[in-house]
């Protein structure tokens, strides 16, 4: 096992990161993993490490964004559907800021800014809100099963999603200066 | 008519579920006639790509190490665990 942490520890570390990133939830979701590894009766047998402590991995990440997402579910956030959208639509339902065009990064160099921008942009999310994004668009986790997983409805699975993409979206709009 | 509040919130759920066929119809028909709906449809698009790269790179970043303190940490909790 010990093999095992030094030849997949740091990559077990990055992808948790990359989904929660939170380095001390990266930290210790990587050593509960081990530890459940170590536990499991099965762990002699396995012949592909990697894939097997990633897939206990994924699952605790899970468990994690299932508890922040309770959080966000109990939190004012889910009060009314209408909440917080008065920034992007007046009373008629039109944008107030119209959606631009944006220049889409050409090269590395542009590509690297504009994943800087867009990493700024994520850190202003809420985490918690951050989290379920990742979860969908990264993981693409199938909806009902992160409802599910969840425990959320449907519903309001699709608004924390809404308000994450708007959020992000208008971010971005102002921040990459590519437009 | 659909107004691009609902527009929006349409477009958001394409991505998170099939819509039933009016809504498909309704979301064309404004896309038809609005740019800055089409306009945000394509953002989210870019955003979803961004959003892949994002935690590819993150994901595939050698030099992003879990810090030693933690490597320890987890070390000894092991060695403790087997005995």
């Amino acid at each position: 096992m010990h093999d095992w942490l030094n030849q997949h520890g740091d990559y077990l570390y990055r992808f948790a990161l990359a989904r929660l990133r939170d380095p001390h939830q990266a930290e210790d979701v990587v050593q509960e993993t081990f530890l459940a590894a170590i536990k499991s009766p099965s762990f002699a047998e396995q012949s592909a490490p990697r894939t097997w402590l990633t897939g206990i991995l994924k699952h605790k990440i899970i468990d994690i964004m299932r508890k922040s997402v309770r959080e966000i579910a109990a939190s004012d956030l889910m009060d009314d559907e209408d909440a917080n959208m008065d920034d992007f639509f007046n009373e008629k339902g039109h944008w107030t800021d119209k959606p631009q065009a944006w220049g889409m990064p050409t090269d590395a160099l542009e590509q690297k800014q504009f994943l800087g921008v867009l990493q700024t942009c994520m850190d202003k999310l809420p985490a918690k809100s951050a989290q379920l994004f990742l979860m969908r668009d990264v993981q693409e986790t199938d909806n009902e099963e992160i409802c599910k997983e969840l425990n959320i409805s449907a519903t309001n699975a699709w608004v924390m999603l809404y308000r994450a993409r708007m959020g992000l979206r208008k971010c971005l709009e102002i921040n990459w200066i590519g437009a | 008519m659909l107004n691009c509040k609902q527009t929006s919130q349409l477009i958001s759920q394409s991505l998170d579920r099939s819509l039933t066929l009016r809504e498909r119809f309704a979301l064309r028909l404004h896309l038809l006639v609005c740019k800055y709906c089409k306009q945000f449809s394509q953002h989210l698009q870019t955003l979803r790509v961004a959003i892949k790269t994002m935690v590819d790179s993150v994901e595939t970043d050698h030099t992003i190490e879990m810090p030693t303190a933690a490597k320890k940490r987890i070390a000894d909790l092991l060695s403790a665990k087997r005995t």
